[in-house]
């Protein structure tokens, strides 16, 4: 037999068999039409969401994304030698002995050591200032300079700002969150939680759908974490820098199609608080490294 | 990027003839890596460090030429072989002027 014949054969061969499959494909997606098809569509988003939504972990359930970290990552933020924010910590300890400003005034002219002076300030942000302003430690940090010190304020995610808040809140590395609700937080304390459960974005997801609700499984492979801020500011190894808490904030904004609130905005300070209310009592691990 | 920056290292002051020491040096430095452009759309120039050389008591025992890819504040990890007391000089050069150096001293018993 000529090759070429051998050869239409075979195809014609291939292409019955196509045609079965086609029809035995055929055959099982008319069976299940002949299925309630939406009353099992519904059924298994009732199992999904049932089987998926959790309550907001509290107590010991709650979880430092540290322990989602690999070994590598985790040793990288456990030994200041490997750790790259200990550069911003060393800068900050240089910029607190630094005078600025009219008032020729340094950090450590008012607070003296640091290493007295701010142990647990850090676990203790965001706060109430006197005049009754939220402010985080970043902005805790800004208002001394203007106010103190009579310079000009640091831009939002500065290298100088962030190097004081790292050096700053490594002064309470190990020490428990110690905001609580008062009287005077209250009212942005509401705002903040509010904000965590609200629907944002062109995504239409809250905070709580993924960080409370869904935390412990995975987007896109990676882990989610329950959002706790324990660690900030962070080297993120995605950033390449230290960041602040406000900046991974808007991050997340970012990824649900919202429109990130402005770097010290008073939603983004209600949120900050309110996270910070939510790990009260858990460990202070600054400055962290995280992917 | 300044003109110099901080640098961390860490090796054992002390080692025996013929050990294997392990040198973790970790230096400061953004890296900019030239191929970032700002919100206007004028190119960042790059600025990252081209060179490290460590040399023991004068003879150049490991170098690592650096490129755009390698990430902000390098961190080199490798080996060398205890032979004698001195010092061991650590040298970073890059753009823009940028250079760095420390020394260690090592005692071998």
């Amino acid at each position: 037999m000529p090759l070429s014949n051998q050869m239409s054969r075979r195809n014609g061969k291939l292409r019955s068999s196509r045609l079965f499959l086609k029809r035995s494909f055929l055959f099982s997606s008319l069976y299940c039409e002949s299925l309630p098809f939406a009353t099992l569509l519904c059924l298994s988003l009732f199992l999904l969401f049932s089987v998926q939504s959790r309550a907001d972990p509290v107590g010991l359930e709650r979880q430092s994304s540290y322990d989602l970290m690999s070994p590598d990552t985790k040793a990288m933020q456990d030994d200041p030698l490997l750790n790259p924010a200990t550069f911003a910590v060393l800068d900050g300890q240089v910029l607190w002995q630094e005078v600025a400003g009219k008032k020729n005034q340094s950090c450590a002219s008012c607070h003296g050591d640091a290493t007295v002076s701010m142990k647990g300030v850090a676990a203790s942000f965001p706060k109430v200032s006197s005049s009754g302003q939220l402010l985080n430690l970043e902005g805790r940090i800004n208002q001394c300079r203007v106010e103190q010190q009579g310079a000009a304020p640091f831009a939002p995610e500065s290298k100088p700002l962030l190097a004081l808040a790292a050096f700053v809140a490594n002064q309470s590395k190990g020490m428990p969150i110690s905001v609580e609700r008062t009287p005077a937080n209250e009212q942005a304390l509401a705002s903040g939680q509010r904000l965590f459960n609200q629907r944002m974005g062109q995504l239409n997801l809250s905070c709580a759908q993924c960080h409370a609700e869904r935390a412990g499984q995975k987007l896109a492979g990676n882990p989610i974490p329950q959002a706790h801020p324990t660690a900030y500011p962070i080297y993120r190894l995605e950033w390449q820098t230290v960041g602040s808490l406000e900046r991974r904030l808007r991050n997340c904004l970012v990824g649900v199609r919202a429109e990130p609130y402005a770097f010290g905005s008073a939603e983004l300070l209600e949120l900050e608080l309110f996270l910070a209310w939510r790990a009260r009592e858990m460990p202070l691990e600054s400055p962290g490294v995280r992917p | 990027m300044s003109k110099t920056s901080r640098t961390i290292v860490t090796m054992p002051t002390a080692a025996k003839k013929g050990e294997v020491l392990e040198i973790r040096i970790i230096v400061q430095h953004d890296m900019e890596s030239g191929f970032r452009h700002t919100e206007t759309g004028q190119r960042v120039p790059r600025d990252i460090i081209r060179d490290f050389l460590c040399t023991y008591n004068g003879v150049e025992v490991f170098r690592v030429e650096l490129h755009p890819a390698m990430g902000a504040n390098p961190l080199i990890v490798f080996t060398t072989t205890a032979t004698e007391s001195g010092t061991l000089e650590f040298k970073w050069s890059g753009d823009n002027g940028y250079a760095s150096s420390t020394t260690s001293t090592l005692a071998v018993t």
